[in-house]
């Protein structure tokens, strides 16, 4: 905010596109905002796309067809709002033109105050379903070969990605400004982006589509760890087959030796497992990370057993070796000499690989925005600071985001984060500041606008827009747990 | 030239909406379907050929404006200098400080030559130039800044009052601010008017030499800038909240100088998201976040 880079030496070029003529030093825009200089070229800039999008949109305001009954109290979908997608009219010229609507819902009057917020602190949360291994934990992603952002925590099936964010947008090279900003409206706009993580994977990340690692789709998320696999289906293999490893970068399962096996009274095999054993049957690091079997980056499962023991194992015991989502699967028999020989699945154990990827839901990836409207909110009152803040956490005031529910954090601010898929195609734009636009609404009762001294005559009812505006359905979906405003 | 106007009603059906270069207008006319379609057909008329027509005079119209003489020919432009000219013995502007509010006049003017309306508007991103016949009333929704989301506070302007246009400057807009104003709304006679003072009045919502306030010299951003080497601000860093109210006292003592003068009938002026209303009557607010600072009235000012 309080830096600024200095622009590079004298080479401004001059924009041809109207009679304004303007010079245009590098990396800024002629008096229209719609053309730039970059790197020397001329270039028609995309806050034409946002100008495009809100005019094409025309200032459209989309009122929402919610489902559920409306019981008076404001924390429940109102049967109508409108949507701040477009409701600047003339961007960019940065002086949106907002509308206040009021509608009546079972004779209580709402007012939704919509506009487009412009976020410099925003970014998304990715949670890519796959137990692929993407990348170490704090890696840098690399969208374009810019910094993006960076791997955050592993979670149950999935892997996480924290992406955007302000050092990203303003704290770093434009370019890596620009391409963050390109990178999150296009995830936000549920539009597929290449994610290169430093050390890792390369991801193609989509809202409500699975991944794609390396080139190859993610289809499944697993069923469990490779130790909670075994305790799954123990019952099933029984009786079927000797011995079953779930191969898995977290926690590898061995059926004999786990507590699931032992109950079941299933014999000692003499596997020796590779890895560091944690509880019985349970393993540690069998194989590096990898995009193989069950995480790892083994494509022979075999690699991961040492030598049977020759006091234990006898030829002919079978083994099942699979993943944890069933992706992966091999049958072996042991020779005369204790070595694992492939062989054909028997019928009932191919069943139970099936009934593995059948547990397993469909992997996808999922983008929540996140983005904070505190600052002129809690600005706005400096005698008080919580005071407005204070409205949208005790639900006087209710937020969303193109329609579409938001979870606002606890604590300082209005941060609030959304899922992308819920808001209408195309709902997010973005500024050369770089920075998001997304759509933001407030809404409350308008009695309690009144209580803020508001001259009431003058709201514009619904009605006012039905006529002109388009009407959309929205999924019935539950809204996200959590606090809602 | 290639170059043609981008015209079109918007998907509405009801606003049109006209761009050429860095002119941005969406314009709404109600009244009967014919007259309506008459106002439009003027619109588009008079814009096309516009942006020539005031690019011929760009060197000119980019010098700062004499107090008195006008050298300029073409009707906008001289309107931009008319606009400005109040304020030209004061200090450096330019009739750029008013090209938004003077073409949206223009083409509001042109419109209200071929159709009777009850009501219509120009709107040049944010400068609005005004009609309203007996009865009828705009409400002007004031964003707590330009830029960022936050609650809205309205502004109603009847058919009786005098105001017939709105213009909002600051330092989120897309031309330069040499204040720190997040917003400066002025309500005026004409759309014109009310460009040229809310760009004074936003220039005067100042802290000099504070050091939180990043500015750089107009010409290094844009080569041909009006403001030339002057220093336009590019950040306010932290300020206290006494220096907020200093800020927007030196912008207010600014604004009741040309409410006294007749220039201008109101203006809101915002900081941090503090506000000071000046106006000759109550202007109508509807405030959906925090109370005003104080309404002052300031007809005896």
């Amino acid at each position: 905010m309080l830096t600024e880079p200095n622009a590079a030496a004298d080479d401004k070029i001059r924009c041809d596109a109207c009679p304004v003529m303007c010079y245009i030093k590098p990396g800024a825009a002629g008096a229209c905002d719609r053309y730039a200089n970059h790197d020397g070229q001329l270039v028609r800039v995309d806050p034409h796309i946002v100008l495009e999008r809100t005019v094409s949109h025309g200032g459209r305001l989309v009122p929402f067809q919610a489902g559920g009954d409306w019981d008076g109290k404001i924390v429940h979908e109102p049967s109508i709002f409108v949507t701040a997608i477009g409701a600047g009219t003339t961007y960019p010229d940065y002086k949106p033109a907002p509308f206040i609507v009021s509608s009546e819902i079972d004779g209580v009057d709402m007012v939704t105050v919509v506009t487009e917020g412009i976020f410099s602190y925003c970014g998304v949360k990715v949670k890519i379903d796959t137990d692929r291994y993407l990348g170490p934990e704090t890696a840098t992603v690399r969208a374009q070969g810019e910094a993006v952002g960076h791997v955050t925590t592993g979670e149950y099936g999935s892997q996480m990605l924290s992406l955007g964010g302000v050092h990203h947008l303003t704290g770093g090279s434009k370019k890596e400004g620009r391409v963050t900003c390109d990178a999150l409206m296009d995830l936000s706009n549920c539009k597929p982006v290449e994610l290169t993580i430093d050390g890792g994977a390369t991801v193609v990340v989509q809202a409500g589509y699975p991944p794609i690692v390396n080139g190859v789709p993610e289809e499944r998320m697993r069923v469990g760890c490779g130790s909670a696999t075994i305790g799954m289906f123990a019952k099933q293999w029984h009786g079927k087959v000797d011995e079953v490893v779930v191969v898995d970068d977290h926690i590898t399962g061995v059926l004999s030796e786990h507590q699931a096996g032992k109950l079941l009274d299933i014999p000692d095999t003499g596997i020796k497992m590779k890895g560091r054993r944690s509880t019985p049957g349970r393993y540690f690091q069998v194989a590096e990370p990898g995009t193989g079997w069950g995480g790892t980056k083994i494509s022979n499962p075999l690699s991961v057993l040492g030598p049977f023991d020759v006091k234990k194992a006898r030829p002919g015991m079978t083994m099942l070796m699979v993943s944890t989502t069933g992706e992966h699967a091999a049958y072996y028999v042991l020779d005369e000499a204790l070595r694992p020989v492939e062989k054909v699945m028997p019928i009932d154990l191919r069943s139970s690989v099936e009934r593995i990827q059948e547990n397993c839901e469909p992997a996808l990836c999922t983008v929540l925005f996140m983005a904070g409207a505190g600052g002129s909110l809690r600005a706005g009152v400096t005698d008080n600071p919580v005071r407005l803040t204070r409205s949208v956490k005790e639900a006087l005031t209710r937020v969303t985001s193109g329609g579409a529910p938001v979870y606002v954090w606890p604590g300082g601010g209005i941060t609030f984060m959304v899922d992308v898929t819920r808001l209408p195609a195309g709902a997010f734009g973005y500024v050369p500041t770089p920075a998001l636009v997304a759509p933001i609404e407030f809404t409350l009762k308008l009695s309690d606008y009144a209580a803020l001294g508001g001259h009431m005559d003058h709201v514009r009812p619904l009605a006012s827009l039905k006529d002109n505006t388009e009407i959309r359905q929205t999924l019935s979906q539950p809204p996200l747990s959590g606090p809602r405003a | 030239m290639t170059r043609a106007p981008h015209i079109r009603l918007l998907p509405d059906g009801r606003r049109l909406h006209l761009q050429d270069g860095p002119i941005d207008l969406i314009v709404e006319a109600r009244g009967s379907e014919t007259e309506v379609r008459h106002a439009y057909d003027a619109a588009t008329w008079r814009f096309t050929g516009l942006l020539d027509e005031l690019c011929a005079e760009l060197p000119l119209l980019r010098q700062p404006a004499d107090p008195v003489r006008c050298r300029l020919l073409g009707v906008i432009a001289r309107r931009m200098h008319m606009a400005v000219a109040p304020f030209a013995a004061d200090g450096f502007i330019t009739p750029m400080a008013a090209v938004a509010g003077s073409v949206a006049e223009e083409i509001l003017g042109a419109m209200m030559k071929e159709a009777r309306l009850g009501r219509a508007y120009v709107n040049n991103g944010g400068d609005i130039a005004l009609h309203l016949a007996g009865g009828e009333y705009f409400t002007v929704g004031l964003a707590e800044r330009p830029d960022v989301s936050g609650l809205l506070r309205t502004m109603i302007v009847h058919a009786g009052d005098p105001t017939r246009g709105v213009a909002t400057s600051g330092r989120h807009g897309r031309s330069f601010s040499l204040g720190i104003a997040d917003a400066v709304t002025v309500l005026a006679r004409t759309a014109s008017q009310a460009d040229a003072a809310a760009t004074v009045i936003a220039n005067a919502v100042d802290l000099p030499r504070h050091p939180a306030i990043i500015r750089r010299p107009a010409h290094e951003l844009q080569p041909d800038s009006d403001l030339g080497a002057r220093l336009v601000t590019r950040g306010v860093g932290e300020i206290s909240s006494s220096e907020v109210e200093q800020a927007l006292e030196t912008g207010a003592v600014c604004a009741r100088k040309w409410l006294a003068a007749g220039l201008i009938d109101g203006v809101a002026l915002r900081l941090n998201g503090r506000m000071i209303v000046v106006a000759a009557k109550n202007v109508e607010t509807m405030d959906s976040s925090s109370p005003l600072r104080k309404v002052e009235s300031t007809v005896d000012a």
